[in-house]
């Protein structure tokens, strides 16, 4: 087994699977926003029994006859779905449990018929598929070699059908993008638009049966469930716009495919062993990036979420300290301890808080260690307390809030960098004065000095 | 180790088939059948807990991430130099991945902005993805000593392959997790239908779940070996919500759903014990299929016949009263102004057109009213009224009223917006609500006289259509 690239061994496998991925990735954007992710995993599972039935009517494995039986499965498994959750007024997921748990097991009784005439119905090709099956014998041994008309014919009938379903998806999506969306967000809206919102939901369930279909010989039903979800998931993590979100779910499919086959097949052999399944391995590429996604993304990662986090509770301690230390000179108590700062305002004296005001200038600590505003320090505090004693006078007076009810929300409206309009001579709803800052009314401050 | 159907032969008899039945068939299929009727009497019992809390589909998610355990706990046990296929080995390994599968959907949905179907979607196929790759790993690159055949009949179960040990340990762990249930029956109860107050009344809500999705992980776990890590889904959702139909009392829907789990379980397996080529899965499942299906359609009150029933009753009542109705308030409109009214076959008739009535549904009204003796029909082939109709008709055309100006008076409605509501509440009213209409409205000084005092009836202005009329019927509502 070579470590690297091969046209007959590789070209064809990975051809498929990128196919195969990036159907059910431009597919799975709107099951994924309708909040139909399982509609997939019920569809693939329930689709067993009606390629059973369809061979076993037809007596043939042709391609016709085994779409034609899953679309059929498919539609079935939504409307009956639909039945048992509005007639059986049975909650959606065990509907759906329900129903698709029970075809896939009428599917594995009829393969067992299937099997009693001999005939080759593997329910573990179906769950996993056969990507190595289409291997290319007498492949050419450079890419130079492709560009000739034996090329075409070489291309085994799997990889055409997933290229006519792709192409297919990718008709679907772009010439319906639009009543997609509209159904995708405001089912109720599109509908009274004229665009029938129950129409386009089964339309898109009949894809999502034929992509089943059109994969499971090559790929396998537990690849089309990874590809329905993962991509679009991924996406969403990524942007919150629907034109980009579907350009990078087809770009997650691909990147999944392409990563998973690698792993597939370069990995175990640079430790000298067997490939392993190559479709197992695309879901759990695609699982990969969409687990990265989570941690990375610059919008909605953790990690981003985390520091944003962090910046926030970092500054609200910093205005915390600054605030307190003002109220307590009010009072005058012109320096304060570290402990007694974290009695009024829990964590605004930790360490690397009070160190970050020094080094603003802002806060001194005198030889005893206590902590006291310099100059502009004052300045700084009084912005922020005249912001929260606005907030507070705001509440009273234009929203009715009693006086009582108004500190624990302007605690936290007073780190937004805005404030109300300020008044002539007023005092907060508890009688304190409103420190005025600088600028226009700033005489009161510096004349305090 | 004995093969079940080896025990009998295909193309089983009556005779054959009552001993199966009577556990006579033989000491290996006896062991067999009971193991999985206590599965299914388990999967029921949990299943319900995981339905009552929405998390039927995470039962998936968690079934289908056996299988990388499955198989790392064979790699594993093959490394460390033990018999890589033993049963206990693989079914820790299982449990293991099974219980990360939950905890990796409850992360999903507490730092990502995901939806939980799409949680369960990624869990499920990602987890499943792994078993592939490592299972297939196993195959081709066996361990020296261990040999990997079998690992992959627990995507679909295979009774056959069982031994009387594997049966006792699935019997085991699922009489267990049965014990184990009844005995946090109270908590269980008290999360599933109010969590909030559970948390507010100092319970730890979130290791109640816990302990309950492991209950959950213990029941797929047992049945892997037998129906299949797909299958044993179905074993855990189709019970309780069969169940469901039929019982609003928990203690009841853990019976029932445990109970028909194990018939299930009983008579799948004795089937696939019976007959060649019957997986027990999937004749366990299609059996609790067909109970799911009985009750969804013939349960007494929740069942799809007996709500459809009730429905058309009250339909076929509101429709009858309707003609009552008009039938009163065309008469009172005649004797008011002296001019003759339509006959009551007119009258329903231009009901039938006014309400849009589809073709089946009339004659299912003009059975009601006759059903109720309010109308009879002459040998001539006319309608006639039975007094009781007109008084029947007076009442509702009353109740309309005093609803009516209800709302008017106290609810701020505009004239114009209240018919529609009215039509439907004028119905339902109890002689109760009436009294206290009646005084409510007697404080704003408005009165609806009783249609038996006064013969002309003040309800709706007659004949009129609804927005036509004059908000205050009795005068100076507002």
């Amino acid at each position: 087994m070579s470590v690297t690239f091969s046209i007959g061994a590789d070209l064809f496998p990975l051809l498929a699977g990128v196919l195969a991925a990036v159907t059910c990735g431009l597919l799975g954007n709107f099951l994924v926003l309708r909040r139909l992710s399982l509609m997939g995993d019920a569809i693939s599972h329930s689709v067993l029994p009606g390629l059973v039935i369809a061979f076993l009517v037809t007596a043939t494995r042709g391609p016709v006859a085994m779409f034609v039986g899953a679309a059929a499965a498919g539609v079935a498994t939504v409307v009956l779905v639909e039945v048992v959750k509005k007639l059986g007024r049975v909650e959606s997921g065990a509907a759906m449990g329900v129903v698709f748990s029970v075809l896939f097991a009428l599917g594995v009784l009829l393969i067992e018929r299937a099997a009693v005439r001999h005939v080759d119905l593997d329910a573990d090709c179906v769950l996993h598929g056969q990507l190595e099956h289409l291997a290319w014998y007498g492949a050419p041994a450079s890419t130079a070699g492709l560009w000739d008309a034996a090329t075409i014919d070489a291309v085994p009938r799997q990889v055409w059908v997933l290229l006519i379903a792709c192409a297919l998806a990718a008709a679907f999506v772009t010439a319906l993008f639009k009543e997609l969306r509209l159904a995708a967000f405001d089912p109720g809206l599109s509908t009274a638009l004229g665009f029938n919102a129950t129409a386009l939901h089964y339309a898109l369930m009949i894809f999502v049966a034929g992509a089943t279909v059109a994969s499971f010989e090559a790929v396998g039903s537990i690849l089309v469930i990874a590809m329905l979800v993962c991509p679009a998931a991924t996406a969403r993590l990524l942007t919150d716009r629907l034109r980009p979100q579907i350009l990078v779910s087809v770009g997650a499919a691909i990147g999944a495919a392409v990563l998973g086959y690698a792993g597939a097949v370069l990995v175990p052999a640079a430790f000298g062993k067997e490939a392993v399944n190559a479709a197992g391995s695309m879901t759990v590429a695609a699982g990969l990036l969409l687990a990265v996604a989570a941690l990375a993304s610059p919008s909605h990662g953790v990690v981003a979420r985390w520091i944003r986090q962090r910046r926030l509770a970092r500054q609200m301690h910093r205005e915390h300290l600054l605030a307190t230390l003002y109220r307590l000179r009010e009072r005058d108590e012109a320096s304060a301890s570290a402990e007694r700062i974290e009695a009024v305002a829990r964590g605004a004296a930790a360490p690397g808080v009070v160190r970050a005001e020094r080094l603003a200038g802002r806060v001194r600590r005198d030889a005893g260690g206590d902590l006291s505003l310099t100059a502009s320090g004052r300045d700084a505090a009084a912005e922020i307390v005249a912001r929260h004693r606005l907030w507070e006078s705001y509440l009273v007076d234009q929203a009715g809030l009693a006086p009582d009810h108004v500190h624990a929300p302007a605690e936290q409206l007073e780190h937004l960098p805005m404030r109300p309009p300020r008044r002539a001579g007023e005092t907060d709803p508890h009688g304190r004065p409103i420190p005025t800052t600088d600028g226009a009314s700033g005489e009161h401050d510096r004349a305090d000095r | 180790m004995f093969s079940m159907t080896a025990a009998v032969a295909p193309g089983a008899t009556w005779r054959e088939a009552f001993e199966v039945l009577t556990f006579r068939g033989g000491y290996n299929t006896n062991v067999v059948i009971a193991g999985t009727t206590l599965l299914g009497l388990a999967a029921g019992v949990i299943g319900t807990f995981a339905l009552l809390r929405k998390r039927s589909l995470v039962t998936d998610a968690l079934a289908h991430a056996t299988l990388p355990g499955v198989a790392l706990a064979f790699l594993a046990a093959a490394a460390l130099g033990m018999q890589g296929r033993s049963l206990p080995v693989l079914l820790v390994g299982a449990a293991a991945t099974a219980t990360l599968a939950v905890l990796a959907i409850q992360a999903i949905l507490r730092f990502t902005r995901l939806h939980e179907d799409a949680a369960i979607g990624v869990v499920l196929s990602v987890g499943f993805g792994a078993g592939v790759v490592a299972l297939t790993y196993i195959q081709k690159n066996p361990p020296a000593g261990s040999s990997p055949a079998g690992l992959n009949t627990f995507i679909y179960g295979q009774t056959a392959a069982m031994s009387v040990g594997d049966a006792t340990l699935m019997g085991a762990i699922a009489l267990a997790a049965v014990a184990a249930t009844l005995l946090f029956l109270k908590e269980f109860a008290l999360v599933c239908f109010n969590d909030d107050f559970a948390r507010v009344d100092g319970w730890p809500v979130s290791l109640i779940d816990l302990a309950m999705m492991a209950l959950v992980v213990a029941v797929t776990v047992a049945g892997l070996q037998a129906v299949g890590m797909i299958l044993v889904v179905a074993m855990l959702i189709v019970p309780a919500v069969s169940a469901r139909f039929w019982t609003e009392r928990l203690w009841l829907l853990v019976v029932l759903a445990g109970v028909i789990g194990a018939a299930s379980g009983y008579l799948g397996s004795s089937v696939s014990a019976l007959l060649p080529r019957k997986p027990a899965g999937a004749v366990i499942v299609l059996t609790a299929g067909a109970v799911f299906a009985l009750s969804m359609f013939l349960a007494p009150s929740r069942g799809v016949l007996a709500t459809t029933a009730r429905r058309l009753r009250v339909r076929l009542r509101i429709a009858g009263e309707h003609v009552l109705e008009a039938a009163y308030e065309r008469q009172a409109q005649a004797g008011r102004a002296s001019a003759s009214g339509e006959t009551p076959g007119g009258v329903f008739a231009s009901v039938a057109q006014e309400r849009g009535w589809p073709w089946w549904f009339k004659p299912l009204v003009g059975a009601w009213l006759r059903a109720r003796g309010f109308a009879k029909r002459r040998p001539s082939g006319e309608v006639e009224l039975a007094p009781a109709a007109l008084e029947r008709g007076a009442r509702v055309s009353r109740n309309h009223a005093l609803w009516k100006q209800y709302l008017i008076s106290y609810a701020d409605l505009a004239p114009s917006h209240v018919d529609w509501s009215v039509d439907r509440v004028e119905h339902i009213l109890s002689p109760r609500l009436v009294a206290e209409l009646e005084a409510a409205l007697a404080k704003r000084g408005v009165v609806i006289p009783d249609p038996h005092e006064t013969s002309t009836g003040r309800g709706r202005a007659p004949g009129a259509h609804p927005h036509d009329e004059a908000p205050d019927a009795s005068g100076g509502a507002r």
